[in-house]
């Protein structure tokens, strides 16, 4: 007899049960349509099972080879408060378990979760529709690219800021690669992106501009006559925003965006090395038959009570197979959960509160680090919880990084890592979970490293 | 009835949660960020105290099923038992409070964690190497399309343009071709429900850039002919890729790599048992075979002795596909799973599974029309065609019916190569008794469909909503509250 397997609930008499009903004398006689010569010889060559105990202890033990600082790195993770309330939403079985809702009389539950975040996307954004959710926001731009290419069909650039996450505009870059599609940057100024700028490089042939705010250095742009500009163009409005900046920054809608697009980890979602988070993705009226992935609808059941649907799927690849607006068909459904439930329990003034603490934090962090001699702000810019600060060279940066953490201080990222046009620069976040102790620790240890 | 939506329960003054007294002097956003980039009011979100919103959840998740509460034969999306040591292992804090972007000595766990995934994932699958930054199966078609292109871009031979995917493929894989600029060419399954050489043969030219197949098919039938078929494929120039949603038929039996193809993708969330989670969260990571190692995204993960790194040096690489490394955490459920399993037990939970959907094949077909009338894999597909035509009750009908004994719906309409289909899937996680009790509750709504064909049509009956008005909902879509 093999080892019995938690999860696997067959007894001996079972297997003898069900192949004498099937009608074949052994599990192998099921598998005799498998030709010879594709058939495994021999056993895989992955380690015997083990108990949970041991997996466990095993995982255990990977988790204890990272290490945790006290930590200022941002550029779209976050260290922020999760509330234990959220938690516990994020492991009911009922949705930790179940499948994508389908069959609406059965996933009422989650259909109206997903209505009820698809709607505090729109609330925070200022747009009309949204829908379930996307893996990520540095691949909801490529989305909403998407969107605005098949809303103007001739065009064939997409305008990007240098502002926008490196990441970001190499997902674009991997998206749209080879297919004609050109992805052009519009460079920063002043650590900003100018509405000159855009003016000059938008031609007829651009569907979109994207444009990120606060953008990778921190900055807050001013998205003035954008909007205009870009309409003129008949192209369409992409920004960018980490939500959290909304309880006290304009949205996206204020500006005249058409599609609005980031990520929700800062609400309720664990760092987590960088996934699973969520993509939102929100937008004018008019756009909602072309927006890719899941959308759930309110409609009424047949005694007409309220219920709740996906709905428009004839968008989708399981109805329009190659015709498809998008070959996504999930959503990040259960992390959405984790941030509904966050902005649920936050309200508007717990959201509020949440930015002016992140931002008070972070404008003292920023003065602190001001008198030390060594550090050069990139900009004087309004900023929100991030700001850029640069030394003299990427050596410097990454030296002065590592010898932070030496002193148990993930002091920032250094961007020019991941993009060397911000060589030397390191950018840090201050989220409302810093203490004023760690903030005087860090400037403190700052002024050591650069004596 | 449905319940409250979390904006009809607000009240003015309530909260839900709290954040430490502010402990530096507070910054005036007027003053600190401008006028003219300060919002004039936060968002209108509701107002609830924590014991509102925990209800509230709560009561949504009565309304909602799951594998934890009861059978979920969903055909093609293996609803397997999630073991709950997987939930444990990834919420502990040293991957949980981890940056992505923290220094590459901070994260040598969720390093090892990743190179060792992605060996375990190629010793499963018989392929070189891969990544795990593909956040579900799409996502990993998509990848695995861009690799087709850059492998031809490499090779010039761009006038490679054409894939073909049989008729019996899911939704996503001619979407995701179609999406990477291929030309999609679909092929008719033959009279075995499979792929022929013969179908395949008008496309093998120089046009050709190859095939996606599942195998097993959707049918839960497996290629006989695959060696057959990636052989022609490759000789006339072509790729193969593998969708991997069927991979739970074969773990430990077959190895898409020893089958000939190129590219392949996994769905962590189906053979590997993390959960859905309602759509999502999943991983569908690539793997691939040798010469298709170089296009793999960046960054990826190596090992030079005790040592992980992330390469970003891959000069002929796609790109970056999604902002980090993918989603992270459903891979650590993943591991979790394998060193639970081991090698013995993969083997063991394909052939259950496969036991398993036989079982019910046989006890099922003699009321319910099946078409490829053969030995199944992990699934098999039957037809409510005849049932349609002698009682009127559809597909649908037996779903709802369905619901109502507390059994979630096979998938219907799909493949949709079969009228009225039924696509089954047990998964090897069932117990005899819950395939007896399933195979009871088919025969009862088969007799029901006889004798009482109006009841069913109004099945679901006792559930929070009966059939939902979908036509409508589509027609004038409302998909935010009051906006």
């Amino acid at each position: 007899m093999n080892r019995p397997i938690p999860y696997i609930p067959h007894t001996q008499q079972d297997i003898s049960v069900m192949l004498k009903a099937v009608g074949v004398s052994s599990v192998d006689q099921l598998f005799s349509d498998i030709p010879e010569s594709v058939r495994l010889q021999g056993s895989l060559a992955v380690p015997q099972g083990v108990s949970e105990y041991e997996a466990l202890k095993f995982m255990q033990g990977l988790s204890e080879m990272n290490i945790r600082c006290t930590s200022f790195l941002g550029c779209g993770i976050y260290d922020h408060i999760i509330p234990s309330a959220v938690k516990q939403v994020l492991s009911t079985p009922a949705f930790l378990t179940s499948y994508t809702p389908y069959q609406p009389e059965i996933s009422q539950g989650l259909l109206q979760g997903i209505f009820e975040f698809q709607t505090m996307i729109c609330r925070l954004t200022g747009m009309q529709v949204s829908n379930a959710s996307l893996y990520d926001g540095h691949t909801a731009a490529a989305e909403a690219a998407a969107i605005a290419l098949q809303a103007k069909r001739k065009a064939g650039t997409i305008l990007v800021s240098a502002g926008v996450h490196p990441f970001t505009r190499k997902v674009l870059e991997t998206h749209y690669r080879g297919s004609g599609i050109k992805i052009e940057t519009v460079e920063l100024h002043q650590g900003r992106t100018r509405l000159e700028d855009v003016k000059d490089l938008l031609s007829s042939d651009a569907a979109a501009l994207i444009v990120q705010t606060p953008n990778i250095l921190g900055v807050l742009e001013d998205l003035d006559g954008f909007a205009e500009a870009v309409h003129e163009k008949k192209a369409l409005f992409i920004v960018s925003s980490n939500p959290m900046t909304l309880g006290v920054c304009r949205n996206q809608a204020s500006w005249g965006a058409d599609i609005a697009i980031g990520d929700t980890q800062c609400f309720g979602l664990p760092q987590s090395f960088g996934g699973p988070t969520v993509g939102y993705i929100a937008a004018v009226e008019k756009l909602l038959r072309k927006m890719p992935g899941r959308i759930a609808g309110e409609t009424k059941d047949a005694q007409g009570r309220r219920a709740f649907v996906l709905t428009l799927q004839a968008r989708e690849q399981h109805i329009k197979r190659e015709r498809a607006t998008s070959n996504i068909c999930s959503n990040q459904a259960l992390a959405a959960f984790g941030t509904a439930s966050y902005l649920a329990l936050a309200g508007p003034e717990g959201l509020r509160e949440a930015g002016v603490q992140c931002m008070s934090k972070a404008h003292y962090l920023y003065e602190k680090l001001g008198e030390i001699p060594g550090l050069h702000p990139v900009v004087e810019a309004p900023f929100f919880h991030e700001f850029a600060f640069y030394l003299a060279s990427p050596e410097k940066a990454k030296e002065y990084l590592d010898r932070m953490y030496r002193r148990g201080i993930f002091a920032g990222v250094h961007l020019g890592e991941m993009d060397s046009r911000f060589d030397g620069i390191v950018v840090s976040a201050v989220t409302e979970k810093r203490t004023r102790e760690e903030m005087d620790r860090y400037a403190e240890c700052t002024r050591e490293v650069l004596a | 009835m449905s319940e409250l939506l979390l904006f009809e329960k607000s009240k003015e003054g309530r909260r839900g949660f709290l954040l430490p007294a502010l402990d530096v002097p507070a910054a005036d956003p007027q003053e600190v960020i401008g006028p003219s980039i300060c919002a004039d009011a936060p968002p209108a979100l509701p107002q609830l105290c924590e014991v509102e919103v925990t209800r509230h959840y709560q009561n949504l998740a009565r309304k909602n099923f799951g594998v934890d509460l009861g059978f979920y034969p969903l055909g093609s999306c293996t609803m397997k038992y999630n073991p709950k040591v997987n939930e444990e292992a990834a919420s502990l804090p040293g991957f949980c409070e981890v940056h992505p972007l923290q220094p590459e000595e901070s994260v040598q766990g969720s390093l090892k964690l990743l190179h060792t995934l992605t060996s375990f994932l190629c010793e499963i699958t018989g392929m070189s190497w891969g990544t795990m930054q593909s956040m579900a199966g799409a996502h990993g078609e998509f990848t695995g399309m861009k690799l087709f292109r850059a492998y031809f871009q490499k090779r010039g031979e761009t006038r490679r343009n054409r894939l073909i995917v049989p008729s019996s493929s899911h939704g996503t894989n001619p979407a995701s071709a179609h999406l990477s600029g291929f030309e999609v060419v679909e092929i008719p399954a033959d009279s075995r429900g499979l792929v022929s050489l013969e179908a395949l043969a008008p496309h093998l030219d120089d046009r050709l850039a190859g095939i996606m197949l599942t195998n097993p098919n959707t049918l839960g039938l497996f290629e006989t002919d695959i060696l057959e078929i990636s052989q022609a494929v490759h000789d006339s120039g072509g790729l193969l890729y593998y969708d991997g949603a069927n991979l739970n038929a074969v773990m430990g039996i077959s190895r898409p790599g020893d089958m000939g193809f190129d590219v392949i993708h996994l769905n962590l969330h189906k053979t590997f048992s993390t959960p859905h989670g309602g759509g999502g969260p999943g991983s569908g990571p690539v793997l691939v075979s040798k010469r298709l190692v170089p296009f793999l995204p960046v960054p990826d993960v190596t090992q030079e002795g005790d040592i992980y790194r992330f390469s970003w040096d891959r000069p002929e690489s796609i790109g970056k596909i999604s902002g980090f490394y993918g989603n992270f955490l459903v891979n650590v459920r993943a591991l979790t799973y394998i060193l639970v399993m081991g090698c013995d037990g993969l083997k063991r939970a394909s052939q259950m599974a496969v036991l398993n959907a036989n079982y019910l094949m046989k006890h099922l077909k003699p009321l319910y029309h099946l078409t490829y009338d053969v030995i199944c894999k992990h699934e098999f597909v039957l037809s409510a065609e005849r049932l349609k035509k002698e009682t009127g009750i559809t597909a649908v009908d037996i779903a709802k019916g369905l619901i109502e004994e507390g059994i979630h719906p096979p998938t219907v309409y799909f493949p949709l190569i079969v009228p009225e289909a039924l696509m089954i899937e047990p998964t090897e996680t069932e117990t005899l008794e819950t395939l007896d009790r399933f195979i009871e509750v088919m025969k009862h709504l088969h007799r029901r469909a006889y004798e009482d064909p109006q009841s069913l049509k109004e099945a679901p009956s006792h559930m929070a909503v009966s059939r939902v008005d979908d036509v409508g909902a589509a027609r004038h879509p409302r998909v935010c509250w009051e906006c």
